[in-house]
Order: structure tokens, then sequence, then C-alpha cells
């Protein structure tokens, strides 16, 4: 349960952020990919939260200390790089993720399988786009620089236990860094020095600890569902 | 499916098979692989397994219903579809038949040999369904659905969707 819960609340909020793009995209192909992507991550979360109980209910009626999300994924989009680095740091940490829980035999074996294909271009497309902003104009390297140094504190989170999930943190933390390495400098840019944990860094999500964007992201989420309760087209 | 069906369901098979899908009307849920099996539990009562493309793909809501309004229109009682993940769909489960129609449609088939990362979609070109050169190139990685990348030939100039592999 608390597995299910932390993936699927991973994979709603970031989906609620990647929508709020729709509209506000630097051209068109990018509103469509990033709506794409996360209607990608809703289907994984609505299948994740069915794990705990009614989806709806778990989505639209829980406060915000009752979400399990990491913090990473609540943090606003700020400018296109900004969410660029957010989406490098979450989809190759997913994309390992899942690709190790496809291997293995436990209750989310399948949906792993499945989800791991959708998230590998998920995963493409942040490399390839951090690759062009990186290497690209002075200020579109800057900016990029920017995204990664602001959001790296959260990054630690991502590798903290979660009660479910058997798998061997420390090392996927490893291939993470090796991973996100290779594309920091292969798009001339640098990996940010901070620590990823501890104490100067971030991460309460999984405890229900979220940062204060993360309050104004839900209740424009679900006042609809609040609003007018069981409303639907 | 392992177990063999009875031709009463083999009946059914065909028919929920023959059902459009609803984002992509020329391809059958037969030709587009995701029917995965149709059980007769009792009198008047259909079990139908459906698999989803993509996991937010959200046509699967329009296909169960047209499944169930096909064979309630075929005078089966109670129908239930349900949704199964195992085996994760690929686009290798689209038939022949499929993909002759989607490239007729206008939508480049996808290569064979499966998803992302693997070796040969790479090194294979996607042919202009316009005008048949293999000289494309990629605009997008994400189309009008999460299924398909949009294109560009270089040849005719004409921008078009692939059914891109997964």
């Amino acid at each position: 349960m608390t597995a299910a819960l932390a993936l699927g609340d991973d994979a709603l909020v970031l989906s609620h952020r990647l929508g709020e793009w729709a509209g506000h995209a630097p051209v068109l192909e990018e509103e469509v990919a990033l709506a794409n992507i996360a209607l990608d991550l809703l289907g994984q979360a609505r299948m994740l939260l069915s794990f705990v109980g009614d989806e709806d209910q778990l989505a639209y009626l829980r406060e915000e200390r009752a979400f399990r999300n990491v913090q990473l994924v609540e943090q606003p989009n700020g400018d296109f790089a900004h969410t660029m680095a957010r989406q490098l740091y979450f989809s190759v940490y997913q994309h390992l993720l899942y690709e190790e829980l496809a291997a293995g035999e436990g209750e989310f074996a399948d949906l792993a399988a499945k989800a791991v294909k959708e998230v590998a271009y998920h995963r493409d497309h942040a490399e390839q786009w951090v690759l062009r902003l990186g290497d690209g104009t002075a200020e579109s390297h800057e900016r990029m620089q920017l995204g990664l140094d602001a959001l790296w504190r959260f990054t630690g989170e991502l590798f903290e236990p979660v009660g479910g999930v058997d798998i061997d943190r420390s090392a996927l933390s490893d291939r993470w860094l090796a991973a996100v390495t290779s594309v920091v400098e292969r798009a001339t840019l640098t990996v940010p020095s901070g620590p990823q944990s501890g104490a100067w860094a971030a991460g309460a999500g999984r405890q229900g600890l979220h940062t204060e964007p993360f309050g104004r992201m839900l209740a424009e989420m679900q006042h609809l569902h609040r609003s007018h309760p069981g409303a639907s087209w | 499916m392992v177990t063999t069906e009875t031709p009463l369901e083999a009946e059914l098979h065909r028919l929920a098979g023959s059902v459009p899908d609803p984002e992509l009307p020329v391809l059958t849920l037969d030709e587009l692989g995701v029917l995965r099996g149709v059980r007769v539990d009792g009198p008047d009562k259909v079990t139908v397994r459906l698999t989803p493309t993509y996991t937010g793909c959200p046509a699967i809501e329009a296909m169960s219903a047209d499944i169930e309004r096909v064979l309630l229109d075929h005078g089966v009682a109670e129908v239930s579809v349900v949704t199964v993940l195992a085996p994760a769909w690929s686009t290798d489960n689209i038939s022949d038949e499929g993909r002759r129609k989607l490239a007729e449609f206008g939508i480049a088939p996808p290569r064979q040999g499966g998803g992302p990362g693997g070796p040969v979609p790479l090194t294979l070109s996607v042919r202009c369904p316009h005008c048949g050169s293999t000289d494309t190139e990629l605009l997008s990685r994400f189309s009008s659905t999460a299924c398909k990348a949009l294109r560009r030939c270089v040849a005719c100039r004409e921008p078009f969707d692939h059914f891109k592999e997964l």
C-alpha cells in the first residue's frame, strides 16, 4: 500500500504539473509532447492508486499531508529549462526503477513492464532537450544550468527506501548519477555540487511533508471535484 | 491465451474484434492487437479481456463500451470487459493487414522489433506514407495521440504521423 501510494502520487502530481504547460509551451509540438507525457503518467497513477482504493477519492479528496509523492515532482514548472531539469532527474529515475520492477515478480511487475516503455520516451525527450539547451546559446545554457542547480537538492529523496519496493536503492542511485552525469556533461553543463540529501537538502514528501507551492497546486487540482462531487461528462 | 476458444467464443471474439478503434477507425481492435480473449462464463454471460496500448490511453473506455454494445446487440445478456496488462501490448501486435491500412490512411506504420531503446528501430528509416520516400525526419517524439510521433518527409515536404514503436 505504501509503495503504490508513493509511486502513484509521484505520477499523479507530475502529471498535473506538466498539464499546466497546456496553452503556455514555447511551441505547439512541445505543448503536445508535455501533454502526452502527462497523460502517460496519469494512466500510471490511476492504476497505482487503484491498488490502494478509489482513484478519484484518493486524487481529489485527500489533504496535502496525506500525499506521499517526492517533493521534486511538486516543484513549480518555472521556465522551460527548469521543467526539463525536473523531467531529466525524474524520468531517468523512473525509467531505472521501472526496469528493475519489471524484471522482478512483485505486485507492480506487470504495470512496470508496460510503463517502462512509455517512460523510455519521456527520458529520451528530456535528454534531447537538456543537450539542446545546454549546448545551445549562452542564454539557454545559463537557464538550463540554473534549472539543474535549483532542483538538485530534491534529488536525494528519490533514493530513500519505500516500504514494499524491494530494490537496492544505493545501486539505483549510483546508476542514476552515472546516467545524469553523462547527459549533463555532453550538454557542456556542470553536475551540481551541493548536497542531494541531509540537513541542507530537501525531501520529506514520502512522510507527507510538502513544500509551500504544493498546497496551491492541490487547491487548483481538487477544487472542481470538491465543488461538484461526482460530476462527470 | 493458452486455452482454446469454443466455436461460440470464437464467433463472439470475431464480433468484438471487428469493432473499429475509436481513434483510428481504419483499424479494427483485432488488427490493433488489443483483444486478448473472449470467454463464455455461463448462460448469456461473457467476459472480454482487453489490453490498453498505453496505460493512459483514454480510448480504452470507448473500446469497452463499443464491445459491450456489439455483444449486447448480438443477444448476449451480460458482458463484462476487463483490462489486462500482461503481457504488455507492443506495436508488434499490430497485424500485417493493420499495418497496410495505417499506411494507406496516411500514418507510417511502426517498425517491427519492439519498443524504444531496441537496436533495430533507430537504424531503419520511416517511409513517407504520401510519396514513399525514405528520406524523412523526426519533428517531435509526441504527436496528436500518445502512440504517434510527428515526422516530415524531406522529399515531398509533407508532415505525417508515425505510429511509433512501443
